[in-house]
């Protein structure tokens, strides 16, 4: 029996070869001392591996048609066996895919890898981390409900912003000049066929090229890249020193998917799949739409940028940093790679990850946007339950002043804190300010008649006031810090 | 001959311009047969591109349905609907009825990245929830980022019937 399987296995390496070329693979040589940080290139994979399984898995349940996705999405995440449980496998797989190839670029980059001879190990990356983005938006929108749907048209929208052809391009991307029928099968066949397999071939040539070029040295100070010399000096290193990839260096990387997959499992299965927002009707409005967590910093950069600068770098910001980061390896593909020669490689990632943090939490905050949900304030933070005061504090509400406005710690962040601001405005200051708007603001002239005017701001005079702190223009008496003192006199401050 | 050097026959030996033409031939064919096969497949992807559905009227509701000076969200069939589209088929508009005769219809979608706006009555605004555009009542900019005023629908009376021009997604 024994006999009979090595016979079969001769014969098929006799006309195959795979054997030996799998072997080869195994056993290609490493240098020594690669360590723990050359494993999130096949962490990446791993996420890669997942993605593809439980892409397919889905897929056999998924119904693309615009009109009745919703209702299977609801099927497979709360009737069908484990569907939850893969949806949220191929969720926190795609957030760990991205999450692991900023990790790979970072340690290529810092450490860098991306030298010579494998500039294009570096050029093929960076298009696999746009395509992988791509992947993850197109998979948001699969998601098909409330949010999914106006997070297509604002794609469309922003990407109409391009010069000239701009209208195509977002018709190209609905499927035709409105939302509907055609919009999902897009994005699916976008997102299972065009990108997956765009993805999967340049994975492979990815792969094709650390086999061919060999995994990289870890960094020496003072150790330069020279063209001319560097095959013969990788070459030499690998033939006096090197360790076979399996098992030395490859059990690291078993480690590693190890813990991706026990990971993303966990999250799945603990935190399960993102929830389905509303259907996707685009008659329904009360929609917040938000994109997913990896590019909600982006998110925040637009909502920042000045006015003029939007479209330009709507569009041009992408192109941009694509262009940028294919040109790394033609611009720095020499001379050292230890980061600690290499200062401006390490300020300018600190720079780029700390920015993008900052991002992130102001996008997870996103003060620039209404707060709709706002409550009015109780009678109790009011103080009165009639007169101007309570009508000022309804009309505070009422008017959408509480949705950009805090006021006794409620309301929204995109104007600023109005509990003090008698403090900082006279009355006429504040009418004026009320009536005339002023950029983000509405004037409010046309809007409030002059006693709900007169309310309002009996409302804004009666906040309790900072102790010691006495408002512009309004003498007064004595140095009182009691703030019932102080909120008397401005209440008697004439109108 | 360098052929027969390699043993090959006169007859099976290829000149070397018949090399080149093989070559070309080949390359061309080829290239031939991809047109074939790729040009009505980019065709039929760039099909939404050349779509030439016009813009449809469709019925709200009746004149009476409408209080004069109040502004109400109007739900219609978009003007391309797939059989298949189901809700996503339907989309909507704030109809303002003016007065006895006029009416206006503002699009739902801002005027900065689209985003749903939504009309708050007795603020007497639009407000959108992304980054925080406000428009008046008659729908001109009266905060925030958006660029323009809300884009309006053709609306007609017909019949006692408010008719809304349905059109496409508004994109500048």
């Amino acid at each position: 029996m024994k006999n009979l399987f090595k016979q079969f296995v001769d014969a098929f390496e006799e006309r195959t070869g795979l054997v030996t070329l799998v072997i080869g693979i195994a056993r290609h040589p490493v240098p020594p001392g690669t360590g723990w940080l050359y494993v999130f290139g096949s962490s990446v994979l791993t996420c890669l591996v997942i993605q593809v399984v439980t892409g397919i898995a889905l897929s056999t349940r998924y119904v693309a048609s615009s009109g009745s996705t919703y209702a299977v999405l609801q099927f497979i995440t709360h009737k069908a066996i484990l569907g939850n449980f893969l949806r949220g496998m191929h969720y926190f797989g795609a957030s760990a895919m991205i999450l692991l190839i900023g990790v790979h670029m970072i340690q290529v980059f810092l450490m860098g890898c991306y030298k010579y001879p494998r500039e294009f190990n570096w050029v093929t990356g960076v298009l696999l981390l746009f395509l992988v983005v791509a992947m993850g938006f197109t998979g948001q929108l699969l998601r098909w409900d409330q949010d999914a749907v106006w997070a297509t048209i604002l794609a469309a929208e922003m990407i109409g912003r391009t010069p000239f052809i701009g209208k195509y391009l977002a018709r190209f991307l609905l499927g035709g000049k409105t939302l509907g029928g055609a919009t999902l099968s897009r994005f699916f066949a976008f997102h299972v066929f065009f990108l997956a397999t765009s993805i999967l071939a340049i994975v492979a040539f990815h792969l094709y090229l650390v086999l061919h070029d060999g995994i990289s040295a870890p960094p020496v100070r003072g150790q330069k890249v020279n063209p001319k010399t560097y095959r013969a000096e990788y070459d030499q290193l690998l033939a006096e020193r090197g360790v076979p990839f399996w098992p030395d260096v490859a059990w690291r990387d078993a480690v590693a998917a190890f813990i991706v997959v026990i990971t993303i499992a966990a999250l799945a299965f603990f935190v399960g799949a993102p929830p389905l927002g509303g259907p996707p009707n685009p008659s329904l409005l009360a929609s917040d739409p938000r994109p997913d967590w990896y590019m909600l910093w982006y998110f925040a950069v637009l909502a920042q940028l000045p006015r003029h600068m939007e479209s330009v770098f709507m569009i041009g910001a992408p192109l941009f940093a694509i262009v940028f980061l294919l040109m790394v390896p033609v611009w720095w593909n020499k001379g050292e790679r230890h980061p600690a020669r290499r200062p401006w490689a390490v300020i300018a990632v600190i720079t780029i990850v700390l920015s993008i943090v900052a991002f992130w939490i102001e996008g997870s905050r996103s003060p620039w946007s209404p707060k709709f949900d706002a409550q009015p304030l109780s009678a109790a933070l009011v103080g009165a339950t009639g007169g101007p005061v309570a009508a000022g504090a309804q009309l505070f509400h009422d008017k959408a002043c509480e949705f950009c406005h805090t006021v006794n710690g409620s309301g929204g962040q995109r104007g600023p804190d109005l509990t003090y601001v008698a403090h900082r405005l006279t009355v006429d200051d504040i009418k004026i300010r009320i009536a005339n708007g002023g950029g983000n603001m509405p004037a409010f002239a046309g809007i409030l008649t002059r006693e709900e005017m007169n309310d309002l701001v009996a409302f804004l005079e009666s906040r309790v006031t900072e102790p010691g702190v006495h408002r512009p223009g309004t003498a007064v008496a004595g140095t009182s810090t009691d703030s019932a003192a102080t909120a008397r006199t401005i209440s008697e401050a004439p109108p | 001959m360098a052929n027969e050097e390699h043993g090959a026959s006169p007859r099976e030996a290829l000149s070397p311009e018949r090399r080149v033409f093989l070559g070309r031939l080949s390359i061309a064919l080829s290239a031939l047969a991809a047109a074939v096969v790729g040009i009505p497949v980019i065709g039929f992807i760039l099909g939404p591109l050349l779509a030439t559905d016009k813009p449809v009227w469709r019925t709200v509701g009746q004149v009476s349905i409408f209080e004069i000076g109040k502004t109400v969200k109007v739900t219609f069939i978009d003007p391309s609907p797939m059989v298949w589209a189901g809700v996503t088929a339907l989309t909507a508009a704030w109809l303002r009825r003016l007065d006895a005769e006029r009416f206006e219809a503002f699009a739902i979608n801002c005027a900065h990245l689209g985003c749903p706006v939504r009309w708050l009555a007795k603020a007497k605004l639009f407000m959108c929830p992304c980054h925080g555009g406000v428009y008046y009542a008659d729908g001109s900019v009266a905060a925030g980022p958006p660029p323009r005023g809300l884009f309006k629908y053709p609306v007609r009376v017909r019949d006692g019937q408010v008719e809304i021009l349905a059109s496409a997604v508004p994109i500048e």
